[in-house]
């Protein structure tokens, strides 16, 4: 038995801990324990590694051990912080931002990587697809953590002839795989990185704040294919494994966010509604008259509801408002109202977002269903509270077939009798849809701030004006 | 300041008033002073203290009356009690009373009538005529109730069982519905009957059964009122009432054409139904849709049924109707005070405020222009049709009849082919491809793109083939194990995945020891991007992780 197998058989074990991590994160009762067999894996996967460095390093492993060491603790102390200090708000940017190290690191084991073993044909094309996939990641996951956090605009940038810059740099990325097989020279790859760092910025550049969840999971998926394709010039299966994991699930949800909007793929990642043509959807369908309420005539509607069901969207974590919600909620719980919310796969900027700002929020998960479990009830419920959603509630998705969201899948809040939308203001949403639901008889608007205007119902609750 | 009044009723028997205690707060929020005359809410079962502690002043008849606004059910006998120049709030019932019309214009300043807002979606908050006919439908039920000589709802006993009582309402507006509702919670088996087809899913909503007759039928309404009915519908709505009528326990008729009650149960049928059964009839103050009915008393006829004519059903719940109604009246002062600052502020060009208007500064503004009321052009339509109340004119102007045939039957495509472009308005969707060709074609491709990846796979080394084998079956065990994963899960999924991903650390590790400085600096700014991933992921997916609980 030699340190080497020593290290693969370790590696198995880790590769077997991941998958058993993953499943275990397939149920909340589970998902303690997933998390946990993950650090173990990963233990297990770096205690051998570091041995694995420091027996193989050609220099004085003292050095060797102390930069490992070194390194390790860099990270741990960065990444132990970030992950304490983090608001659940800001959870995209995070993950985002995640995934830019992945593709930096991908880049750089890539340039390691041919720099210091035998280059035949086949280690060139891994290295090539590697740094390509790598440094798309690195720069899209920068222009999503920019995006999410605002310090750019969420707004698509639309360069003219946009789909063939992409195209371009495609085919530009292909010419230069030939040159670096036949040269087996560092310029194409350099030229390429380049080409490719300018893609990954351009393709995600292009796309709006809304479609924010597909791209997330997309660059998620992309961080698995560069460790899988590290792997592969590695000669690692440890990574390729993984790599192959992490890389199906960001698929899985990618495409289970594209159906929730009954877009394909290709349609979200080349750019946002409408903007194919170049102009925004024309607000077209009935205009006419909302009616508006104030926080005391809510709170009356919810004292007398016998069951209230809320609808989230992204304009509940940026008012912060989870809070404020929960409270009104074990409120209402307290009197004996059901309460429930309903929540549309792409609410807010991550798959799943919803869900942890509620949990955050001290929600319990399990009155916090999914559209397919509560659309069935939404008849018979008395009140709908729809806070900062708008395109996830939109009628014209099922009843007008020219809306630009035709199709979608939504949260049929309008079959409730009472709907409260908390708004801003009467603008679109992110599809820039007219919602006819504001419209809707049994719709009433409540305008302001989510978070104030919640608090305000609370205080309601507490202190009812009606008999 | 502005005072608000609200009177005692003159009305002998009158139960109702026109603020509570509840509503009397929110009169005082939006900046008024309200006073409140002694005893104004003791039909109601409202003590003057109540109105006090709500911060009215109690004071007699004449400062009641003689507030700047007066907020009453009815309108005085005699208008001269009103201030110079006040604003009356009551039900005028303009059309069915020129006379009280053409007093207030005399006596200037503002009447408002409570029954004749028109019928648009904003003006609900504040209709009091639906209202009372809510009211009206629950108690009509209870009333019938009473009269029946059973159980409303079917039993299975020890010692045997009793069948439920069925109850056929005549009228789906805000009163049938009402009774419908009430009469299905008592346990009954409900049937209702009602000329327009739009409400036949609303009746179905409440639970009861929809009795249609194909010739009976009328056209959508374009107001949301019934209207008067030709002769072949008449004759086949009678028809159905007869057959109905006869099998029922109870008969509620609601039917109220603008103000004028038509005939829908005749002698005949009364006499047809078993002895015991009850009509209630909510039309009796337009002279009852039962040809048996005595407006403002109960008989029974000589074959035993039971035949309520109560006229003043919504002032037999008179603590809730007060409230309900005290609330519309807050609406209407809620939109006549934009500033919320106790200023009574009248916008003739608003179309609710100008169709409520009877009587400003001596000049007579009823009828107001036509209204079109969006009851056809939105799915759910108005539905008070065949209301109880005074007589209301929402005179209809040319909203097309058949726009809600048009637009159902465009919601039908609605879903276009999955993967297509989502159609965009200008653009109409591609033709759908034939899908048992699609699918060919589809498997065509996947064919083709195996046989060339079989293809390149059986060049390549053996190495990479060892490693391809693991990366295809690690790319179907993902599948199959992230599938299962709950979607409330996704984001601390994605931060483990994270955590995972950062697995690349492993190589970068690995590189550190090499002989070449670049290769070892590039690989530790790798290692040490990689672990923060490695550390920062797993740790966020455990602080998420534990967030989430289950209730307790």
């Amino acid at each position: 038995m030699t340190l080497e197998s020593l290290a693969q058989a370790v590696y198995i074990l880790a590769a077997v801990l991941f998958v058993l991590s993953l499943a275990g994160l397939s149920k909340q009762e589970t998902a303690r324990q997933g998390n946990a067999l993950g650090m173990i894996g990963m233990g297990l996967a770096l205690a051998a590694t570091v041995v694995l460095a420091i027996d193989r390093s050609e220099r004085s492993r003292i050095v060797t051990a102390v930069l490992v060491l070194a390194v390790l603790v860099v990270g741990a102390v960065v990444g132990v912080r970030r992950a304490r200090t983090v608001e659940m708000t800001q959870m995209p940017e995070l993950i985002a931002m995640l995934h830019s190290f992945v593709g930096g690191a991908a880049v750089l084991v890539g340039y390691n990587s041919y720099l210091t073993e035998s280059n035949d044909a086949v280690h060139l094309i891994e290295v090539f697809l590697g740094v390509l996939i790598g440094a798309v990641t690195l720069t899209g996951s920068v222009v999503a953590y920019l995006k999410l956090s605002a310090r750019m605009s969420s707004a698509p940038l639309a360069l003219p002839g946009r789909n063939l810059i992409n195209l371009g740099a495609l085919v530009a990325s292909a010419l230069l795989m030939w040159w670096f097989l036949a040269s087996a020279s560092v310029i194409p790859l350099i030229l390429m990185t380049i080409v490719a760092l300018g893609l990954g910025w351009h393709l995600v550049a292009s796309i709006g704040g809304g479609d924010m969840p597909v791209v997330v999971s997309m660059l998620n998926s992309y961080s698995g294919w560069a460790a899988a394709a590290a792997g592969f010039m590695l000669g690692n299966d440890l990574l390729v494994v993984t790599g192959a994991l992490v890389g199906a699930s960001g698929a899985i949800l990618s495409y289970l966010m594209c159906r929730a909007m009954n877009r394909s793929f290709v349609s979200v990642i080349l750019g946002g509604y409408g903007t194919a043509e170049g102009t925004v959807a024309p607000v077209v369908g009935e205009q006419g008259e909302h009616r508006e309420l104030d926080p005391d005539d809510v709170a009356e509607l919810l004292l007398d509801a016998r069951s209230v069901v809320i609808t989230p969207g992204y304009g509940m974590a940026v008012a912060k408002a989870q809070y404020p919600v929960a409270e009104l909620v074990s409120r209402l719980r307290a009197r004996g109202v059901q309460v429930r919310f309903g929540v549309h796969p792409v609410a807010g900027r991550l798959p799943g977002h919803m869900n942890v700002l509620l949990a955050e929020a001290k929600v319990p998960y399990d009155i916090v269903l999914e559209m397919d479990e509560i659309n069935d009830d939404l008849p018979d419920t008395d009140v709908v509270l729809v806070i900062g959603a708008n395109d996830t509630v939109n009628p014209a998705a099922l009843e007008d077939p020219t809306s630009p969201i035709a199709g979608m899948p939504v949260l049929e809040v309008w079959k409730a009798r009472q709907v409260v939308v908390f708004k801003r203001s009467m603008a679109t949403g992110y599809a820039g849809v007219q919602n006819p639901l504001f419209l809707r008889e049994n719709t009433a608007m409540l305008f302001g701030d989510a978070k104030e205007q919640t608090e305000r119902i609370v205080a309601a609750l507490l202190d009812p004006v009606g008999g | 300041m502005t005072t608000i009044g609200i009177p005692r009723e003159t009305q002998p028997g009158e139960r109702l008033v026109a603020g509570t205690p509840a509503t009397v707060a929110r009169l005082v929020k939006l900046g008024y002073d309200v006073v409140v005359e002694a005893g104004a809410g003791q039909g109601a079962t409202y003590a003057d203290d109540e109105y006090a502690a709500a911060g009215a002043v109690i004071v007699d008849a004449a400062a009641a009356w003689g507030a700047d606004v007066v907020t009453a059910v009815h309108a005085p006998d005699d208008v001269s009690v009103l201030a110079e120049g006040a604003t009356l709030v009551a039900m005028l019932a303009p059309a069915a009373h020129p006379e009280v019309v053409e007093s207030l214009r005399e006596r200037g300043g503002t009447a408002m009538a409570l029954d004749a807002v028109p019928r648009i979606s904003r003006a609900q908050s504040l209709d009091v005529l639906s209202t009372l006919s809510n009211v009206a439908g629950y108690r009509a039920v209870i009333e019938a109730a009473a009269a029946y000589g059973g159980m409303f709802g079917g039993q299975v006993t020890a010692a045997g069982k009793t069948a439920p009582a069925t109850v056929f309402v005549i009228g789906a507006g805000v009163a049938g519905l009402a009774a419908i509702g009430a009469a299905g919670s008592l346990g009954a088996q409900v049937r209702a009957f009602d000329v327009r087809p739009e409400v036949g899913e609303q009746i179905e909503s409440m639970g009861a059964t929809f009795v249609q007759a194909d010739d009976a039928q009328q056209q959508v309404s374009s107001d949301g009122y019934a209207s008067a009915l030709s002769e072949a519908q008449e004759r086949a709505s009678a028809a159905v009432y007869a057959r109905e009528s006869a099998s029922a326990d109870v008969v509620i008729t609601t039917a109220l054409v603008r103000g004028s009650a038509p005939t829908t149960i005749t002698g005949e049928m009364v006499a047809a139904m078993r002895p015991g059964s009850v009509v209630v009839d909510l039309a009796a103050s337009g002279g009852g849709n039962c040809e048996a009915t005595v407006p403002g008393q109960t008989v029974v006829t000589d074959n035993g049924v039971t035949v309520v004519g109560w006229t003043d059903l919504p002032g037999r719940l008179p603590r809730h109707t007060s409230q309900l109604f005290g609330t519309n009246v807050v609406h209407l002062m809620q939109l006549l005070t934009p500033g919320k600052d106790g200023v009574l502020v009248l916008d003739l060009d608003d179309q609710v405020q100008r169709g409520m208007t009877v009587t400003h500064g001596r000049r007579t503004l009823w009828p107001p222009p036509p209204v079109a009321v969006s009851a056809a052009a939105t799915s759910a339509p108005a539905g008070a049709g065949a209301s109880s109340g005074g007589a209301v004119a929402g005179a209809a102007s040319s909203g097309a009849p058949g726009d809600l045939a048009d637009a159902v039957t465009e919601v039908i495509p609605a879903a276009p082919s999955p993967g297509a472009k989502a159609a965009r308005p200008p653009k109409p969707p591609r033709p759908p491809l034939d899908p048992a060709r699609a699918a060919q074609r589809r498997t065509m491709l996947y064919a083709l793109g195996a046989v060339l990846v079989t293809l390149a796979i059986a060049f390549a080394p053996a190495a990479f083939l060892g490693h391809f084998t693991v990366f295809v079956l690690a790319v179907f065990v993902g599948y199959y194990v992230i599938s299962h994963v709950t979607h409330s899960l996704h984001t601390p999924l994605m931060a483990q995945t994270n955590a995972i991903s950062g697995i690349i650390v492993v190589g970068a590790l690995l590189q550190i020891g090499s002989d070449d400085w670049l290769v070892t600096i590039l690989a530790c700014i790798a290692a040490a991007l990689a672990s923060i991933n490695v550390f920062g992921g797993f740790l966020v997916a455990n602080r998420m992780i534990r967030m989430f609980r289950k209730d307790a």
